[in-house]
């Protein structure tokens, strides 16, 4: 927007006039780690908001059921975030009255993925991740820009400490970069991809200020979502 | 009902001051199967008779959810029923978007009358062929609504529209005081042995083959979205009301389902003449 502004065009410049910029973007911080097993997804956020250096709250839950077998994390602006979601729920109810029942994950996330997108020219100014269960039983998890541009891995993070964590679940849950055979890599079990959540966000709370407090993470599988929380430095 | 010079047209008033198109609506509503609607303290229950129409193809979806908290069964032109759930849909869904909770059930209902009216008052439309019974729960509890092709509607503590759904009426009339403090399962109950009056006389005799014919039964209440209830829990219900017993009165053969509305209005001259429509056959 101020790229447009009037400080590219100086003969208009009139001397003493204060310009405000206004921003309608914020960052409300916040970070968000998901992964995918065989038969289960793991996704987990912190449960910080802040603005600046100030917090708005120590517990805001940033994950979103959107149905029995689907949880959108997202991070980045909290008002784009809740619209999204706001938007998200209404579309899917919609589909359950024509379709007679739920949404698979798999068609949410391409709705998700068209939605951002139709908001390309004034973008959400959100970070997302998509875990849940596909129509196979399997565990899937997608990731998003602030376009919508989606794309379907193992294993994602995302927000404030995303560059952090991202390198620690390459290593960890990947087995990249280690002298591993092929058939030396063991299966992904639920409690490994919980621990490892966990770890990674301990460790992003200390060298990012924006994550903290607390992580909410939730284990989906078909039958159910079962929640945990794990409590994280508060400063 | 006549054929005469006023009724081809819904702008047209007849000389005694009635919309003669809109009650040709009317009549459609009675051409659909039974259904019923009932309510106790904290739960509303619909209860819709399902007839196919042919041995071949399944029955019509009488039972139509538009909300957690509301749905509706439909008697009449199952087409004009859709395009009036798509739009309680519609409503129902914005509204809880835009105020995160529910659509409370009288002001949907006068926003839907307001909208069939202007149907009445169109030379380019036609009013909906199909009437609705309306249950939902809502902050001040329970409703059963009935919404006429004539964009009138009722708030009910019980009623039934339909075919041969004077007998229905009637049971609901006779057992009305009960109704409040029933617990669920007798006003459930109390639905399917309503609705079994409105049966055609020759299947009243094998009322025990429940093939022939399709209930269905859908609630809403306190802490109870919406639901059509399963297979199961039918055959449970359909059990539980037949050993209550069957409806003190056979079903009528005199039902006056086929003679016209009369109109509250008192007469001010020659009525047109009352003869019965000639409608397609009756099932």
């Amino acid at each position: 927007m101020s790229s447009l502004g009037f400080e590219q065009f100086p003969d208009y410049q009139v001397p003493g006039v204060k310009h405000a910029d206004f921003s309608p973007y914020e960052s409300n911080g916040g970070s968000i780690v998901a992964i995918a097993g065989d038969d289960f997804a793991v996704i987990a956020a912190d449960t910080r908001l802040s603005s600046g250096y100030n917090i708005h709250s120590r517990s805001q839950s940033k994950l979103f059921k959107l149905s029995p077998l689907t949880v959108l994390g997202s991070t980045g602006c909290w008002a784009d975030t809740l619209s999204l979601t706001g938007l998200m729920k209404v579309r899917m109810q919609s589909y359950e009255h024509t379709h007679l029942r739920t949404m698979t994950t798999d068609a949410v996330a391409q709705m998700l993925s068209i939605t951002m997108y139709n908001r390309r020219f004034f973008p959400y100014y959100v970070s997302n991740i998509l875990a849940g269960i596909d129509k196979d039983g399997k565990g899937v998890v997608y990731s998003y820009d602030p376009i919508g541009h989606c794309e379907k891995a193992t294993y994602r993070a995302g927000g404030t400490a995303g560059t952090l964590l991202q390198p620690v679940l390459d290593n960890q849950i990947g087995y990249k970069n280690m002298n591993l055979a092929a058939s030396e890599v063991p299966k992904l079990t639920k409690e490994r991809a919980v621990s490892v959540a966990s770890d990674t966000f301990i460790s992003a709370a200390e060298r990012d200020i924006y994550t903290g407090d607390s992580v909410l993470i939730n284990i989906i599988t078909k039958d159910g979502i079962e929640v945990k929380e794990l409590t994280l430095r508060q400063d | 009902m006549f054929r005469n010079q006023y009724d081809s047209d819904v702008t047209v008033w007849s000389p005694q001051g009635r919309l003669h198109q809109v009650e040709y609506a009317m009549e459609a509503v009675k051409l659909g199967t039974a259904t019923v609607g009932l309510k106790n303290r904290e739960t509303a229950v619909l209860v819709a008779l399902c007839k196919p129409t042919s041995e071949l193809s399944a029955s019509q979806r009488k039972i139509i959810p538009i909300d957690d908290h509301l749905g509706i069964s439909i008697a009449g032109i199952t087409a004009d029923a859709r395009v009036l759930s798509r739009y309680l849909r519609s409503e129902c869904l914005n509204y809880k978007h835009s105020y995160d909770s529910t659509y409370p059930v009288s002001r949907l209902i006068t926003n839907l009358g307001n909208k069939m009216q202007t149907t009445t008052q169109r030379y380019d439309r036609r009013p909906y062929g199909v009437g609705l019974l309306v249950a939902g729960y809502d902050e001040n509890g329970p409703h059963v609504f009935q919404v006429t092709p004539s964009a009138t509607f009722y708030n009910c503590k019980a009623n039934s529209i339909g075919s041969r759904s004077q007998s229905a009426r009637t049971y609901l009339g006779k057992n009305l005081d009960t109704f409040l403090d029933c617990s669920n399962d007798d006003i459930i109950c109390h639905g399917i042995l309503a609705i079994l009056g409105s049966l055609p006389t020759d299947e009243h005799q094998s009322k025990e083959n429940t093939a022939q014919f399709n209930i269905t039964v859908a609630i809403v209440g306190k802490n109870q979205p919406f639901k059509i209830l399963s297979e199961q829990e039918n055959e449970k219900y359909l059990r539980m009301a037949k050993e209550k017993g069957a409806p003190a009165d056979p079903p009528r053969n005199d039902d006056d389902d086929d003679r016209p509305s009369t109109s509250d209005q008192p007469d001010a001259g020659p009525r047109d003449p009352e003869v019965l429509v000639a409608t397609e056959q009756r099932p």
